[in-house]
């Protein structure tokens, strides 16, 4: 896009290299919202809208989560729109590093989700953090969209999704969102304080509910905190695993 | 009809609060507080989603297959396992303990 001094080709960018099997491994678990949506009583088309316009897999999970649990859709949109307020910290961070101009700040910022902003941040040329974030952020949208399509025919036609486990599926798609965040004695200590207040309220309140309880503590604590600047702000699939593992035997 | 109401209104939502990010100045964003809320609610939100969707079933706290799903899913993630094998791994174990005629 920006003419370098030696235009690399682009099949030899470290930056498209890790979008693409990064797309490629995100894309993939498309498959699981799908077919979760659905068995969720979720329609095609409202899933297909989900992946196609909220575009943020926590957000998503969220969502047909609360649904799924008897929450109210007002509950849904609640629990999508907290989840999804990191992106906008993403937004931030994207925006100082390519400075995106007129209509491509509409389409970066549509493509800005975990997975685009740590491919970007995790270069320090601005040529390969721009191919980084554009083509991880691309890259998942499409196959993200194919994939949660192959799900929600899936899920369609397996019928009784409870034989099947697919509630199991949830539990285990929220764990495996959580997981790369809780790095840390403070992202756990979070995250258990979350889950208790979550139980407390479950027999009081409507469902759906516990999950915005647990929201207004987990503001509380952040509100109040020191912690570093970036916790919970991890990708759901660290685009650079291979290489944290090597330096630190895990993330930074 | 209703739920599509809302779907639209989280869809809007979601974006407008990514499109926030290139529009505020970043002093306002950059703000510790704001930064520690949104990465310390993600973690909050994704826990209690755990937590909802392993025990709790309308307004009571029960222990069924879905606890099997959990653990499952807990050690394919110490193992390392990718993202959809982890949710595969949920799957099969809740699948099979009710095979096994359990919750």
């Amino acid at each position: 896009m920006s003419g370098g001094p030696a235009p690399l080709k682009l099949r030899e960018s470290p930056a498209f290299k890790v979008a693409l099997s990064l797309s490629i491994a995100t894309g993939l678990y498309g498959v699981s919202f799908g077919a979760l949506a659905v068995a969720s009583g979720f329609d095609f088309w409202q899933t297909m809208v989900l992946s196609l316009l909220l575009f943020s897999g926590g957000s998503q999970f969220a969502f047909i989560g609360v649904v799924a649990g008897g929450g109210s859709g007002v509950a849904a949109m609640t629990a999508s729109a907290l989840l999804g307020l990191r992106n906008g910290i993403y937004g931030m961070q994207i925006n100082a590093m390519l400075r995106p101009g007129g209509w491509k700040r509409y389409v970066s910022a549509h493509v800005t989700i975990d997975e685009s902003t740590a491919t970007a941040s995790g270069q320090s040329d601005p040529d390969e953090q721009r191919r980084g974030f554009w083509t991880a952020g691309i890259g998942i949208f499409i196959l993200w969209n194919i994939f949660t399509a192959i799900g929600a025919l899936a899920g369609d036609a397996m019928g009784d999704p409870k034989q099947w486990g697919l509630d199991g599926a949830a539990v285990a798609a929220f764990l495996a969102l959580l997981w790369p965040r809780l790095r840390g004695r403070e992202p756990w200590a979070i995250a258990a304080a979350c889950a208790l207040a979550t139980i407390v309220a479950v027999p009081f309140v409507p469902s759906g509910v516990p999950i915005l309880v647990a929201a207004v503590v987990a503001g509380v604590i952040g509100w109040f905190s020191h912690a570093r600047m970036d916790e919970g702000l991890e990708p759901d699939v660290d685009p650079y695993a291979e290489k944290h593992r090597r330096e630190h035997g895990g993330r930074k | 009809m209703n739920l599509w109401l809302w779907i639209l209104i989280a869809c809007a939502l979601a974006y407008l609060t990514k499109l926030v990010g290139y529009f505020v100045p970043a002093k306002l964003l950059e703000s510790p507080r704001i930064m520690h809320v949104a990465g310390t609610m993600t973690i909050g939100l994704l826990a209690s989603l755990t937590v909802v969707n392993a025990v709790a079933s309308g307004q009571g706290l029960v222990l069924d297959a879905r606890i099997g799903a959990l653990v499952a899913a807990g050690v394919a993630l110490w193992l390392r396992a990718p993202f959809l094998v982890v949710v595969i791994s949920g799957a099969a174990a809740a699948a099979l303990l009710r095979l096994l005629g359990w919750g």
